[in-house]
C-alpha cells in the first residue's frame, strides 16, 4: 500500500509545482485537477489500508466537486479569453499594489 | 448499514438557503423579465431572513437543544447559531445593497456578463437595458454552503461547505458592470489560488484520515488521545495543509495576496457581502476545528498560530497604511483585522470563543457598513467616476453628503477600535482573552498595531471632512437608496453594540459550548 501513498504525494508535487510555475491558465487547471485526483488516491489508498469505506465514499464526492469546479473555472478562462485572446497568467496586471 | 437518523429541523438554517437558491435558479427562467428583479430580491431576502430567524429561535432555546444531526457529520450546537445568525444578518444587509440602483436602473452588475467587455454584444445589452439577476441565486448558494460551514462536524462536510461557499464567489466576482476587465481578472486570481488552497486542503483532509482512519473531529480527537498520535509526523503535515486552507479562506498571512485584488476588482455590494460573511463562516470552522482536534495535539501548535496571528495583523497594518486606494485599504485591514480575530482564538478558552464570536459579528456589520458607503459613492459617480475610490477623490465628501461620510466615519471608527462603538468592546475582548492566556505576545502586537492602524483610519476621515474637494463625487446619478436602508442599519448596531454591548456579549458567552 505505501507506493501508492507516495504515488498520491508525487501526483500532488507535480500537480501544485504546476499551478505555481506554468502561465498557461487551461494547464494551471490541469495541475489543480491532479492535485485533487492525487487527493482522491490517497483517500483510496488509506479506506483500503484501514478496512473503511469512509475514504472511497470521500472520493466519489471529491469527483462531483472537482466537476464544478472545473464548470467555474473554465467558465470565467472563456470570458477572459473572449476579451484578451490570451489564457496567460501573466497578462492579468492591470491592478497595482 | 443503517441511514442516520435526520434532524430537518436542525438542519433548516442551512438547507433552507440552498433549496431556495434552486427554486431561484427556476424564477429567473419563468418570471418576466420586468418583475425578475424585485422577485429575486424578494425571495432572496424572505429566504435568509427565514433561515437567520429559525437558527434565532433555536438559539434562544435552553442549551440542551445541541443535536448532533446527520450521525454527527453536521453539528448544531449554540457555536453554529451564533455563527449562523451572524451570517444571516450580514447576508440580509448585503442583498439589500446588491439590489439597489441607479434612478436609470442600472445596477452593479453586468447587463450580459457573457459578452466580452467593449463588444458589440455588450453595447446592444447596454442599449436594451437588459437586467441579469444571476446575482441572487448565486448569493443564496454561497450563503448556504457558509451556513454548513461551521456546522461541519467532520473533513468532507467541511471540504464540501467549503467549496459550496467558494464557487458562486468566483462567479460573483466577475459579474461587475462597469470596468470589467478588472473584474474578470479578480475573478480568475481568486479563483485559481482558491482552487489551489482547496486541493491542498484536501490533500491534509486525506493524510489526517490516513493516521486516524476516520474524518470525524471527534474520532480523531480520540484516536489522538486514545493512540498516542499526538506527535505522529503524517498527522503533523495534514492538519498543516488543513490549516492552509482555513488560512486562505479567512486571509491570513501568508494566504493572505489575493484579498486586496479581489476586494478591488468584485462589484463592490458583493464585496460588501463577501468579506463580511466569508470571514464570519471560516472563522466559525476554524473555531470548531481548532477547539475540537487542534487544541489534543502535543507538539506546540500555539506557536505556529501565534506567529500567523502576529504575522497577518503586522502585514495588513503595514501594508493597509501605504495604500491609495480606499478599496485596497479596507482590504489590508480586513487582513489586519483576521489577525486580531485570531488572538481571541489562540486564547484556547471559553472566554477565547466568546470573544471571537463577539468580533465576528460586529465586524461583519460594520465591515458591510463600509462597502455599502463604497458601493454607494461608486454607484452615483457612474461610469465616468468608477475609478473614483482614491483618498484624493474622496475629498469633500463630508460637504458633498455628510450623511455618507459621518456613517463611514462611524464604521471606520468602529473598525479602529475607539471606544462608544461596538469595535471597541470586540476588540477589548479578543485582547482581554489573549492576556488572560498568557498569549502575551500576540496582546502586545495586537495593541500595537491597532494604535497604528488608527492612523489610516484616520487619514481617510481627515481627506472625507478636512481636505479640500478635488472634483464633483456626484458627477453621475443617485441610487434609488436601497443602500441607505443597509447603512443606516450598520451604523444604529454599531453604535447600539458599542453603547450596550451586554446581550451580546451574553448570548456570545453561552455559545461558547461546542458539541465534541
Amino acid at each position: 500500500m505505501i507506493p501508492y501513498v507516495a504515488l498520491s504525494a508525487l501526483l500532488f508535487v507535480i500537480g501544485a509545482t504546476t499551478v505555481l510555475l506554468r502561465r498557461n491558465v487551461i494547464i494551471v487547471l490541469l495541475g489543480i485537477e491532479l492535485m485533487l485526483n492525487a487527493a482522491n488516491l490517497a483517500f483510496v489508498t488509506f479506506a483500503r489500508l484501514h478496512g473503511d469505506v469512509t475514504g472511497q465514499v470521500i472520493a466519489f464526492f471529491t469527483m462531483v466537486v472537482a466537476a464544478a469546479e472545473v464548470v467555474v473555472g473554465l467558465a470565467i478562462v472563456v470570458a477572459i479569453f473572449r476579451s484578451r485572446r490570451s489564457v496567460s497568467v501573466d497578462g492579468e496586471n492591470a491592478m497595482r499594489h | 448499514m443503517n441511514a442516520p437518523p435526520i434532524d430537518w429541523f436542525a438542519l433548516a438554517p442551512i438547507l433552507i438557503p440552498l433549496g431556495a437558491a434552486v427554486l431561484a435558479v427556476l424564477l429567473e427562467v419563468f418570471i418576466p423579465a420586468r418583475f425578475r428583479r424585485l422577485v429575486q430580491m424578494s425571495w432572496a431576502l424572505t429566504a435568509i431572513t427565514a433561515s437567520g430567524v429559525w437558527a434565532l429561535i433555536r438559539a434562544l432555546k435552553p442549551a440542551d437543544e445541541a443535536v448532533s444531526a446527520v450521525g454527527g457529520h453536521v453539528l448544531v450546537d449554540p457555536l453554529t447559531l451564533f455563527v449562523q445568525i451572524a451570517i444571516a444578518l450580514s447576508a440580509i444587509l448585503a442583498i439589500i445593497v446588491i439590489a439597489d440602483r441607479t434612478r436609470s436602473g442600472e445596477d452593479a452588475f453586468s447587463p450580459q456578463p457573457a459578452a466580452a467587455p467593449g463588444s458589440p454584444d455588450e453595447e446592444e445589452a447596454l442599449a436594451a437595458k437588459l437586467v441579469h439577476t444571476e446575482a441572487y441565486p448565486l448569493v443564496l448558494f454561497a450563503t448556504g454552503g457558509m451556513m454548513l460551514f461551521p456546522a461541519a462536524g467532520d473533513l468532507l462536510t467541511l471540504f464540501v461547505a467549503l467549496e459550496a461557499l467558494s464557487l458562486p464567489l468566483y462567479l460573483l466576482t466577475a459579474l461587475a458592470r462597469h470596468r470589467r476587465a478588472l473584474s474578470h481578472e479578480a475573478s480568475l486570481k481568486y479563483f485559481l489560488l482558491g482552487a489551489f488552497a482547496s486541493a491542498v486542503f484536501l490533500f491534509g483532509a486525506s493524510w489526517v484520515y490516513g493516521a486516524t482512519g476516520t474524518v470525524r473531529f471527534l474520532g480523531i480527537a480520540e484516536q489522538i488521545q486514545g493512540q498516542g498520535l499526538g506527535a505522529d509526523p503524517m498527522l503533523f503535515a495534514g492538519f498543516a495543509m488543513l490549516l492552509v486552507g482555513f488560512a486562505f479562506k479567512v486571509g491570513a498571512v501568508p494566504f493572505h495576496a489575493w484579498t486586496p485584488d479581489v476586494y478591488q476588482g468584485a462589484p463592490a455590494p458583493i464585496t460588501a457581502f463577501m468579506a463580511a460573511c466569508t470571514k464570519i463562516a471560516a472563522f466559525g470552522a476554524l473555531l470548531r476545528f481548532a477547539y475540537s482536534v487542534l487544541a489534543y495535539v502535543t507538539w506546540d501548535v500555539t506557536i505556529a498560530l501565534w506567529t500567523v496571528a502576529i504575522a497577518t495583523m503586522v502585514v495588513g497594518t503595514a501594508l493597509a497604511m501605504v495604500q491609495r486606494n480606499i478599496v485596497r485599504m479596507l482590504a489590508y485591514s480586513a487582513i489586519a483585522h483576521t489577525g486580531f480575530i485570531l488572538t481571541g482564538l489562540v486564547a484556547f478558552s471559553a472566554e477565547g470563543i466568546s470573544s471571537t464570536l463577539f468580533y465576528l459579528l460586529v465586524y461583519g456589520v460594520a465591515t458591510v457598513g463600509a462597502f455599502s458607503v463604497v458601493a454607494a459613492v461608486r454607484l452615483r459617480s457612474g461610469t465616468l467616476g468608477a475609478g473614483a475610490l482614491t483618498f484624493d477623490s474622496w475629498a469633500g465628501l463630508g460637504r458633498q453628503s455628510p450623511i455618507l461620510a459621518t456613517a463611514m466615519t462611524l464604521f471606520l471608527l468602529s473598525f479602529a477600535g475607539i471606544p462608544l462603538t461596538s469595535g471597541f468592546v470586540a476588540k477589548f475582548g479578543v485582547f482581554a482573552a489573549a492576556f488572560s492566556a498568557d498569549a502575551m505576545p500576540v496582546a502586545i502586537v495586537g495593541i500595537a498595531c491597532s494604535a497604528a492602524a488608527a492612523l489610516f483610519y484616520a487619514r481617510l476621515i481627515y481627506s472625507m471632512f478636512f481636505a479640500e474637494p478635488a472634483e464633483a463625487l456626484d458627477a453621475g446619478e443617485r441610487t434609488q437608496g436601497l443602500t441607505n436602508i443597509t447603512i443606516a442599519a450598520c451604523a444604529v448596531i454599531t453604535l447600539a453594540l458599542g453603547l450596550w454591548p451586554a446581550p451580546l456579549l451574553d448570548f456570545a458567552t453561552k455559545a461558547a459550548a461546542l458539541l465534541p
